[in-house]
């Protein structure tokens, strides 16, 4: 079973994103979608200050088995990247919730995330 | 779905099960790229048991064979001794390649792959009919192939009895004894064995190996193991359309004895006369990023394509084999998510005996 965390909220395209209280989001992939990607070879991540609109891939995952895009869940700009993920892409397959985080940034607002428990619907 | 006699072992050992070519085999137990380090510094097992044993029998064995496949079993002296080769249909396209091994002039036995093992047995019985020889698929054998550096002595420990008769076996030779047939060859360009032997034996000695530290490894691994080795996939680097000429596998094409009229032979030599136009390299990647199957490759002598794109965990690079047009070399491109990215053409194989080469 895939693991889904409480304290954040999830997109269809399997990212989650935490409210950092502060005006900023993290966000990453879930373990529903690294264990379907399979093993992480490399993680191309944006810079800070880079901005994104809604729906531009703006990271990359990338696995043995297939490249994936990640898409900017509103207007955004970004403000820290995961660097630990340019020597150690595993780590979004060993803690893809915690130290395999990829990116935080600000945003207004993000409409259409789902809870945990909406999310873990869509995985039965 | 197919099932091989492995596959209760495979979801005990939580493998991930995927559909391949209609047979339900394991992809990974939990990382592929580990159970790829597995291999090129220890040893791991593969359940290859989907590949099918044909064995030729009769007084016309030597004959058929020679006009079956395009190397020359001519070269075949001494019992076990094996020769890879492909099987052409009349216009010298590959239909499927494969491992033959002499047993003697009346006994030939063959490996061929899952996939095209319907289309291989009818034309193999197309091609046998005005031959004495009898074809005797063994779809009751099972194969596990045991590979690394640490292989061969691990087998030795975990199946009692092989070392007496496995123990001497130089590489491509193969040995046995009674319904266990046991060869010293592969697909992931480390030293080990391929092991057939009967379907109810197999999940006994799989847990025999797996109890001796032999690691399961998946379909995954066995990809980019190959594909490092500089192995050709079926399907992949050549198929019913392409030559063995332009696959980069001329050295597996016997031409030498006129008098052997080997099916597919004539169009081989017009091809020849005429000069093939492509054939298969070996691409690395400079940047970052995966090269994946059928993306474009760019070459000053014109354009061509990945026929096998991966990560090789070994190198910590993308690598590729990919057709393109004969004597490109240097560097070349290849469209990747709509941008082009630059790559060195190389000569296969990228890694042997656990060595990068490239």
């Amino acid at each position: 079973m895939s693991e889904v965390r409480d304290d954040r909220q999830y997109t269809q395209t399997h990212e989650w994103i935490l409210d950092n209280g502060d005006g900023t989001y993290t966000m990453g992939v879930t373990d529903h979608a690294q264990a379907l990607l399979g093993d992480m070879v490399f993680v191309e991540l944006p810079v800070a200050g880079d901005e994104a609109s809604q729906e531009d891939e703006f990271c990359v995952v990338e696995s043995v088995k297939a490249a994936s895009g990640v898409y900017a869940p509103a207007d955004l700009e970004v403000v820290e990247v995961n660097e630990a993920l340019d020597d150690a892409p595993e780590l979004v397959n060993s803690s893809c919730y915690d130290d395999g985080w990829l990116v935080k940034f600000k945003a207004e607002n993000i409409e259409d995330l789902m809870s945990a428990q909406d999310y873990t619907e869509t995985l039965d | 779905m197919k099932y091989t006699p492995l596959y209760q072992a495979h979801i005990d050992a939580q493998g991930k099960m995927v559909d391949f070519g209609g047979w339900e085999m394991p992809l990974n137990y939990g990382s592929q790229i580990e159970e790829h380090h597995q291999v090129r510094s220890d040893a791991g097992m593969f359940d290859v048991s989907h590949m099918t044993v044909v064995d030729f029998k009769g007084t016309q064995a030597k004959v058929f064979v020679q006009t079956l496949i395009a190397n020359d079993v001519e070269k075949l002296k001494t019992e076990g001794k094996a020769l890879y080769s492909c099987m052409l249909n009349e216009s010298g396209g590959v239909v499927d390649d494969l491992i033959v091994y002499y047993i003697n002039d009346e006994d030939y036995r063959m490996v061929i792959n899952a996939g095209t093992t319907e289309k291989d047995i009818a034309w193999i019985n197309l091609q046998a009919q005005s031959f004495d020889v009898s074809v005797e698929p063994k779809f009751d054998l099972a194969m596990i192939a045991v590979q690394g550096p640490n292989a061969r002595e691990k087998v030795f420990a975990a199946m009692p009895g092989v070392e007496n008769i496995a123990g001497e076996l130089k590489p491509f030779n193969a040995a046995s004894l009674g319904s266990l047939f046991i060869a010293r060859t592969g697909y992931t360009g480390e030293d080990g064995f391929e092991i057939m032997l009967p379907d109810k034996s197999a999940e006994f000695t799989w847990k025999m190996l797996l109890e001796g530290g032999v690691k399961p490894c998946g379909l995954g691994a066995r990809d980019t193991l190959r594909l490092e080795a500089g192995m050709s996939l079926y399907g992949s680097e050549m198929n019913d359309e392409v030559s063995p000429l332009e696959a980069a596998l001329s050295w597996t094409v016997d031409l030498s004895n006129e008098d052997r009229q080997f099916v597919g032979r004539k169009a081989l030599e017009e091809l020849k006369n005429e000069g093939a136009k492509n054939t298969i390299v070996g691409l690395v990647l400079e940047g970052k990023g995966v090269i994946r199957n059928h993306q474009k490759v760019v070459t000053s002598l014109g354009d061509g394509e990945v026929t096998s794109g991966t990560f090789s965990p070994t190198m910590g690079k993308a690598i590729a084999l990919a057709r393109v047009p004969i004597d490109a070399t240097g560097s070349c491109e290849i469209e990747m998510r709509n941008k082009l990215v630059s790559a060195k053409i190389v000569k296969p194989p990228f890694v042997r005996n656990g060595k990068v080469l490239v």
